[in-house]
């Protein structure tokens, strides 16, 4: 059951590998710079001249740079720890992903099959 | 009467008999902790997600928000992330001087960060946007509360941990909690991603 985690014992503390070079973290900090400051501009700016694709476009931004925080700064790849780190990761993500999806969804029929009276305010729900 | 004689009792060690160096299973383990804090801020993103247009009448995300000011918070954590990396390369180029220097550094980062953060919900709650006012606020207020309640305490193991370098310098009991303050810090701005995206940026857009 735990054998693959038993692996590591050969490292102290301290000693586990995957906790960076200057490299990998200059490098996961310049593409942050650029993952934030996107999508920052786009929407102070307006460049895109459409909510909704402006909406999608720094959505999919988030979801790299937090891939990019995750393998740069975190360090999690298949090696670290036996691969226990990556498997609890996506687990959670998993989890995380049905929680907030799952919300979103169940309480917008809610709102949408529920809702007693015509409300003006609720037509722009995202 | 059986026909095959009776076997001397066999016992199999069925416990774990490895030699474990202390501390060994604590990097897994915090990581599990912070998987189960990640939980966490999804229940409150579900929850901000939910409600972030029940305005009850009140301040629209567009009225209340500042981006240049999230703009500079973002930035300050970002290097934060940076500043707390070369503290670990220099912890495991065995320097200890560096390693202070970058730490202390990452910790006024983080104290700008809620620094800033305390600033903008004083500004707010002077507007009148205080958290009683709509679910909406209740909601963002909690979310981005319990992020910069996370970054403080962060601070606080942050400079904890300036105290014991200080007095026992790099060994490896330090150098392990070093590392698991580094993930927290780390999670810490991957939560941060999350919050000015869906939070700020969408809620300007919408």
């Amino acid at each position: 059951m735990t054998e693959a985690a038993h692996g590591h014992d050969a490292h102290a503390p301290g000693e586990m590998e995957g906790h960076g070079s200057r490299r990998g973290y200059l490098l996961g900090f310049a593409l942050s710079v650029a993952l934030t400051a996107i999508p920052f501009w786009l929407v102070m700016t307006g460049a895109l001249h459409d909510v909704q694709a402006t909406a999608i476009v720094i959505i999919a931004l988030a979801i790299v740079q937090i891939l990019v925080h995750t393998v740069c700064f975190l360090h999690v790849n298949s090696r670290s720890e036996g691969g226990w780190t990556l498997l609890a990761y996506t687990f959670a993500a998993v989890i995380v992903l049905i929680v907030i999806a799952g919300s979103l969804w169940i309480m917008h029929h809610l709102a949408v099959n529920m809702m007693p009276m015509p409300m003006t305010a609720t037509g722009s729900e995202p | 009467m059986s026909d095959t004689a009776p076997e001397a009792p066999v016992f199999y060690d069925t416990q774990d008999t490895h030699h474990h160096a202390p501390g060994g299973s604590t990097m897994l383990g915090f990581w599990i902790y912070l998987m189960s804090d990640a939980l966490i801020f999804a229940t409150l993103f579900a929850a901000f997600g939910v409600l972030s247009t029940a305005y009850a009448g009140g301040p629209t995300p567009r009225e209340i928000f500042e981006l240049p000011l999230v703009a500079l918070n973002t930035a300050i954590l970002l290097v934060s992330s940076i500043t707390y990396g070369f503290a670990m390369i220099a912890m495991q180029e065995g320097r200890l001087g560096g390693t202070r220097l970058w730490l202390a550094l990452t910790g006024l980062l983080g104290a700008a960060f809620v620094g800033v953060e305390l600033f903008e919900f004083s500004n707010l709650i002077a507007e009148g946007a205080t958290p009683q006012h709509s679910a909406f606020l209740s909601a963002f207020f909690t979310l981005v509360g319990t992020h910069g309640l996370h970054v403080s305490f962060g601070i606080v193991w942050l400079v904890v941990m300036l105290v014991q370098l200080g007095q026992r310098g790099l060994h490896p009991e330090n150098q392990r909690r070093l590392m698991c303050l580094s993930m927290f810090w780390h999670f810490l701005d991957v939560v941060w991603i999350g919050v000015f995206t869906f939070v700020y940026l969408l809620g300007v857009l919408r």
